[in-house]
């Protein structure tokens, strides 16, 4: 039987005590589809940080089931780490250790895993490639620039090789040019990668550029409001972001999220 | 070529401003021991309330060639290096406890405090009446005065981990174990290291000051003697020679510093 790479079954989330809770994400179906690349889109507080690190096993749900690749993620209380090596996670900041050169960061996860050092360093040059930060593994991460430390938080999530990667709000600390540039080179990862992908961004434009699918999150509780299907082919070229018909989703998207904000 | 031009001229400037202290400590050092010599010679005061430069240094330069003198060096710096070691153990160790426990913080705190608060020098005496003249109740005083500073910023520095590492650590599902040695020790090290230079010169006070109340041995018990012999240059002397002991202390930290923080941008201030 096949299974959907993130199922969620009726999944929901109660923060705050109990005089005064908060309900940030209603009972949520999904299915993410194998090599899918979906993006969570929404207002701050729509709940999208918190799903997608539902997903991550950052969080656990008040109530409902999470499966990663058919697994199940949290089991009396704890998380499952045969569910979690499927997932890599990159954050709004890098992240990178400080003390760490660029090439340790990324070997990070292999060294918790035991990996033997030679095969870490291997696995680090090949992924700082894939990345295109050749030339800086034994650098310190300060000696970077921001989009570079990023691409390295990114060699490091996919180090152990995990089937999923969860992106929250990776590029948002970026500058506007760094953060077009990086959106290619995500698209480009993922075409080599074939990884599947959850991202989550207050871009519209971004999400557009990127998804497969975009699901639009509304806020006060936290829901799926509107499912987006983005029918461009890949691999997509800036120039798209011209053309009419991208156009017209991002004004559709822009419309639906200025009524429910 | 016109890039480069004050890019190199940056350069030599931040040469030049690391060369400057080797510059300026000699002029101002050699201004200091001249006003220094003038006022001796001008004002007519005993040497016994000020000696003359010249007089220290070639009573220091005795000092060097004195064996016992050697004596009383080796034995100060058994008893900071001892209380220090001892202080770095229990302090690290606490604070690690302390910023990781939450009930244990808040027992100890006020006990914590209080050791802080009470003047620890005045406790010298009594030391001294618990253990003995000898060298124990010097390591203590040592190891009493060092001790806070080490815990406090070993405290501080589990704490003020950032919650994004953390992040990364849970998201890898690390161990407890892998959580402390992969990411906490390494975050906090260069607090702990902070609280290793200011524990170092507190060390050195503690052991000169438990020297001074009590025993027969060691550079504090040096000074009060030739204090008591109204050798005045040669108290001074002894001092230099505590100073220049301090110097060496504070500096092997700095270069620990170095060594185990060079990530760190307080490894390249130069202080």
């Amino acid at each position: 039987m096949t299974h959907p790479a993130i199922a969620f079954d009726a999944v929901e989330k109660w923060y705050g005590t109990r005089d005064e809770p908060v309900h940030a994400l209603a009972a949520t179906d999904l299915a993410v589809a194998e090599a899918e690349f979906l993006v969570l889109l929404g207002p701050s507080g729509c709940g999208k940080t918190t799903l997608l690190r539902m997903i991550g096993g950052l969080i656990a749900p008040t109530s409902g089931a999470i499966a990663i690749e058919g697994k199940g993620l949290w089991q009396n209380g704890q998380r499952q780490a045969e569910a979690l090596s499927d997932l890599g996670m990159v954050f709004q900041e890098a992240n990178l250790f400080p003390w760490l050169s660029i090439e340790q960061n990324i070997a990070l996860p292999l060294e918790l895993k035991g990996v033997p050092r030679a095969q870490r360093a291997a696995r680090a040059q090949e992924l700082a490639r894939l990345v295109g930060i050749q030339g800086f593994e034994k650098r310190w991460p300060r000696e970077l620039s921001g989009g570079m430390r990023q691409r390295a938080a990114i060699a490091r999530a996919l180090s152990y090789d995990p089937r999923i990667l969860l992106m929250d709000e990776p590029f948002g600390a970026l500058d506007a040019m760094t953060r077009e540039a990086m959106n290619l080179e995500l698209q480009r990862i993922w075409l080599a990668t074939r990884k599947t992908i959850v991202l989550v961004t207050h871009s519209i434009a971004e999400a557009v550029f990127l998804g497969d699918r975009i699901l639009l999150l509304s806020p006060r509780p936290g829901r799926i409001d509107m499912v987006v299907d983005v029918p461009f082919a890949r691999p997509r070229v800036p120039d798209l972001q011209s053309t009419v018909e991208f156009q017209e989703i991002v004004r559709k998207l822009r419309h639906r999220l200025a009524e429910i904000s | 070529m016109a890039e480069a031009a004050p890019a190199q001229f940056r350069k030599r400037l931040v040469t030049l401003q690391g060369a400057l202290p080797w510059i300026t400590t000699p002029i101002l050092l050699a201004v200091f021991v001249l006003i220094w010599d003038s006022y001796v010679r001008f004002s007519g005061i005993s040497p016994l309330i000020l000696p003359r430069p010249v007089a220290v240094w070639s009573a220091w330069l005795e000092l060097l060639a004195d064996p016992r003198a050697w004596h009383h060096t080796w034995m100060t710096v058994y008893a900071t290096l001892t209380g220090f070691a001892y202080a770095t153990v229990i302090g690290v160790t606490l604070g690690v406890l302390i910023a990781r426990i939450r009930w244990l913080e808040q027992t100890l705190n006020p006990f914590i405090v209080a050791t802080q608060v009470i003047p620890k020098v005045a406790l010298v005496p009594l030391f001294v009446l618990w253990f003995g003249f000898g060298v124990t109740s010097k390591v203590i005083v040592a190891a009493v005065l060092a001790f806070f500073p080490i815990l406090t910023n070993t405290a501080m520095g589990v704490k003020s981990i950032d919650e994004g590492h953390r992040d990364v650590m849970v998201s890898l599902n690390a161990t407890r174990w892998q959580v402390f040695r992969r990411l906490e020790l390494p975050s906090a090290l260069p607090f702990i290291i902070t609280g290793l230079e200011i524990g170092i010169v507190l060390a050195i006070i503690g052991a000169v000051v438990g020297e001074y109340l009590g025993g027969n041995a060691g550079l504090g018990h040096l000074l009060i003697a030739r204090l008591n012999a109204f050798e005045t240059d040669q108290m001074f002397a002894v001092l230099i020679h505590m100073s220049l002991l301090g110097f060496l202390f504070y500096f092997a930290i700095g270069a620990l510093r170095r060594m185990l923080v060079p990530w760190h941008a307080s490894a390249r201030l130069r202080v």
